[in-house]
Order: structure tokens, then sequence, then C-alpha cells
């Protein structure tokens, strides 16, 4: 077993033993305060467990397998949370070939120059070539109804749902002084660990001591919670420091600027999904909403993560 | 040697149905909103809007398994049996119930809702399209056909669901070829029946009203 292989074990069995101890919480709670399963509180946080357990076997599962895994699975998420957002945006007939490109030829390309290692593509893909390409695929069809909202809202959801989520398995990618390459699934646990923990400590500590929300009347965030959850999300991150190239204290800031971008990201959904009248993306996770839901502040604290893994510590 | 031949093929009509089932929600995540009434196993007629061909699949897919294999769907015969393969999945598949739409023609078939009624008399419940036509126009829904009438009188008992199949014009518009993953919902209102003394035209246009009270909001910038 080489090493990267036993720390992704010992990460994996680490969060089920933390899970664990969530779920008989759980069930003890659910004994004590509502045995037929009608309290709801208890009943939601059951669910919110059990999506938890899927998501960390998936994962798990996609870094054991490695690059492929991991291409697989973040492909995967791009495309529901792609289809979660064009679901909600204005369209034309005019743009179906438009969206036919996005979801067909688009998304899978980003993915394959990724596991292809083509840096110089795939950071400028959708930005530019997509962006260019697809509004001219539009126009062709000689609808001008509304164009620019319908292909700013298309670009804008390419660019959070496929170029962003698409800089998580990215990370593989880069290179570092004395990491050895197949650590990168390392780095991308720690992200993801990170940016999630200090969701749920703003979480738990804005229900606790927030008081002042950060945007009253659009989100409950409070700036309270914001700034425990980071500073949580950072302590995480000093823990996690062996997973990565930073160091303990650069794994600190590393893990708290890519939990606060995805603290500001949390609140940029809120509004995207306040203007378009919706409170959840979608269904498909069970007590978290849809896939956007779950993903939104990871999909903020990605790019930014991998560019400031490569401007201070790649070589 | 026929004989030997059926069980095969209806086993492959399960296979095929599951594939479709299974196609349609991978694509997109169709679900059901059982908003006005419950899956409930009773004698329905499921009457929904028509904006594609994808309209009946994805009704047929996101019924439960107890309900669909009591349902079948009301369709052209024209259409269903122009080639050997859509022969297959119209009648063995979804078991159609077919009907044929020009009434002009010699009744090889007969009078279209004779095989509408007794469909209804084995007790099957029914998806049934009364536009009759694809909808191509901005509006929500084209004027119904008689049929509804029709069945709601020969069958005053029977829960008239109306079923609204959102979002599905994005998927696919007449003329593409290629469908979008963009997510659908069919939401199921309130069953609609036939009022003493109502006419035609007054129980038709309730029963659009009805159904065009189940479609969403846009999402228009």
């Amino acid at each position: 077993m080489t090493a990267t292989t036993s720390d992704i074990l010992l990460l994996f069995f680490g969060t089920c033993g933390l899970l664990l101890l969530l779920t008989l919480f759980g069930e003890f709670m659910r004994a004590r305060y509502g045995p037929g399963g009608d309290n709801p509180v208890i009943e939601t946080y059951m669910t919110r467990i059990h999506s938890w357990w899927a998501m960390v076997l998936l994962v798990s599962l996609a870094l054991l397998i490695g690059k492929i895994g991991v291409l697989v699975l973040f492909g995967f998420a791009s495309f529901a949370a792609l289809r979660e957002f064009l679901t909600l945006t204005y369209k034309r007939q005019a743009d179906h070939m438009t969206l036919a490109l996005a979801f067909y030829v688009v998304l899978p390309l980003q993915y394959l120059f990724i596991g292809l290692g083509w840096q110089g593509l795939y950071t400028v893909f959708i930005p530019v070539y997509a962006f260019l390409l697809l509004p001219i695929v539009s126009a062709l069809r000689g609808d001008a109804d509304r164009f620019l909202a319908r292909v700013a809202e298309t670009q804008w959801g390419l660019m959070i749902a496929v170029y962003c989520a698409s800089h998580v398995p990215a990370l593989m990618q880069l290179q570092f002084e004395g990491y050895p390459i197949d650590r990168g699934v390392l780095l991308i646990a720690f992200l993801v660990m990170v940016v999630q923990f200090g969701d749920l400590f703003d979480f738990f500590f804005g229900r606790r001591i927030g008081r002042t929300r950060i945007i009253p009347g659009l989100s409950p965030k409070t700036w309270e919670g914001m700034i425990c959850g980071t500073a949580c999300a950072m302590l995480v991150g000093a823990g996690l420091a062996w997973l990565t190239p930073f160091g303990v204290a650069g794994a600190m800031l590393m893990a708290g600027a890519a939990s606060l971008s995805g603290h500001f990201g949390a609140l940029v959904f809120a509004a995207i999904k306040r203007d378009k009248g919706v409170k959840d993306w979608s269904h498909l996770i069970p007590g978290q909403g849809g896939f956007l839901n779950q993903l939104d502040s990871v999909l903020f604290a990605a790019p930014v993560f991998y560019h400031l893994s490569h401007l201070f510590w790649a070589g | 040697m026929k004989r030997l031949f059926r069980p095969l093929r209806r086993l492959a009509a399960n296979l095929v149905g599951h594939g479709i089932a299974l196609f349609a929600r991978f694509i997109t995540a169709v679900r059901a909103d059982w908003r006005g009434t419950d899956p409930a196993p009773r004698q329905r007629v499921y009457y929904a809007n028509h904006v594609s061909n994808a309209d009946m699949p994805m009704i047929w897919t996101v019924l439960p398994p107890n309900l669909r294999r009591q349902v079948r769907p009301v369709a052209a015969a024209d259409y269903w049996l122009k080639t050997p393969l859509r022969a297959f999945i119209g009648p063995e598949v979804f078991n159609c119930v077919l009907v044929d739409r020009r009434p002009d023609k010699d009744a090889a078939t007969g009078d279209p809702l004779e095989n509408i009624l007794a469909a209804l008399g084995e007790g099957s419940s029914l998806i049934l399209f009364p536009e009759g036509n694809r909808n191509m126009t901005e509006d929500p829904l084209l004027p119904f056909k008689a049929g509804l009438f029709n069945i709601a009188h020969a069958y005053p008992e029977v829960d008239l669901v109306p079923t609204w199949v959102a979002n599905l014009t994005e998927v696919m518009p007449k003329g593409e070829v290629i469908p979008l993953p963009l997510m659908t919902t069919v939401i199921f209102g309130e069953p609609v029946h036939l009022r003493q003394g109502e006419d035609k035209d007054a129980f038709l246009s309730r029963a659009a009203a009805a159904l065009v009270a189940l479609k969403p909001e846009d999402h228009a910038p």
C-alpha cells in the first residue's frame, strides 16, 4: 500500500468514526424525543446524516480509484449542477444547440483536458473559447429576444457548474517541490473538508451566537457565524496540514481563504435563488436540496484555492 | 412458434420499459408532484398537456409500478404503427390504446372513442392528451377535443386527473433531435368529475382551467 492510499484510508475511517458518533447521537435523540419518527428536527437531521454517509463513501471511493475516479465523480457533479442551474435560466428554442453543446461537448472536454493535464487549455477553455463560441451559435439562429440575458445566464452556469467545479480535480495536476504528484488527491480531500467543516461551524455558531445578519432579508448567515466558521476551518486546516505541501501555517491560511471564499459564494447563491424564486435547486440530495445547494461554497472556493496554491507553492 | 416467443417478447418489453424509465430519470431527473391527489390505485384518466413525444413516457415513468401496470396511454395509431420498432414500443412496452386520428379514413379501426371506452370497460386507467395534437403555440393549451367529455359522460365515477408536464418544451422543442438534460416535473392536480347537467363546453373549459392552474411560473429575466 502506498503512503497516499493509507492516508486516504486513515481520513476515511476518521470521517466514518465522526459520522458514526453523529448517527448514534441522532438515534439516541430519536429514541428519546421522537420514537415514532414524528419529530421533524430529528428526522431532518437524520436525513442529512444519511446523505453525508453517501457523500463520504462516494468521495472516498473516488479518491481511492485516483485520477479517473475523481474526474468521473466531479464530471457527474458538474452535470447535475449545470442541469439544476440551466433549468432555471431563461432560454428560447434558438438556444437549443448552444445548450446541447454546453452539456454534451464543453463539459466533457473540460474534464478531458484536466485528465490530460493540459493546463494552458483547461484554464482558458470555458472563459475564452466557450465564451466566444456559444453566443455565435445562438446568434446564428437569429432570435434577438433578451439575447444578452440568455447568453449571459448560460455562460454563468458553465463558469460556476463546470469551470469552477473542475478546479477541484485540477488540483491533481499541480506540482509541488518535495510533494509526490499522487498526493494530489489528498489536496482535494483537504479542500473539500475544510470548506464543508467551515460551513457546518458557520451554521452551528450562527444559530448559537449569531446576531448580525450579513445581508438581512436574503440569507440567515451572520457575521459571527461566518467568522467562527472560518476560524474553525483554519483549525481543521491546521489539523489536516499533513495532507498538504503548505506546512501548518500555510495550511491554516489556505483553509481560511477557501472557507471565506465559500461563505461569500453561498451568499451569491442565496441572491440567485431569490432572483429565481426558489428555495432549493432540486430534490436530488435528500435533506440538503440539490447538488448546487451542497456544492455552492466548494464551487467558489475551488478556483481561489487552486490559483493560490499555484501562485505561492507550486514549483 | 409464435406462442413460444410471446413470453420472450413480454420479457423484452418489460426490460425496455425499465430502460426507458431509467433513461428518462437520468436525463431529466423527472419526479412526480402529487399536489392534488395521492398515487392511489383507483381507476383514473390522467389528462395532460402535450408539447412533445416525450410527454407520455415522462408520465409513465413517474407513476409507481403498481399504477403503471394498470395504465394505458392513448396514442395515435398512425405514429405508433409506422415502423416495427415503434409497433413494439407503443403497443407492447407502453401497452398503448391505439386510436386513428383520421376519422375520414375507412373505418379500419372504427370510432376512435370505441377503443378508449373498451379499455376503460376493462378497468384500465388511461393517459390521455385531450388537445389531440402537440401544442406548438405560445398558448399553454390548445382547445380540448370532445373525447374527454365523452369519457366523463360514459364513466362519471372515474377520476379525471389533470396532469401538467412541466419544462418539456425546453427539453425537446419541435424540430430538435437532441434532448437537453433539464429537470422536469409531472404535477398531478385534484381530480375533476362531470357535474350534473354540465354541458360539453362548460366541462371542457373547467377541465382545461384545472390543468393550466398547475403550470409553474416562467423564469423570465
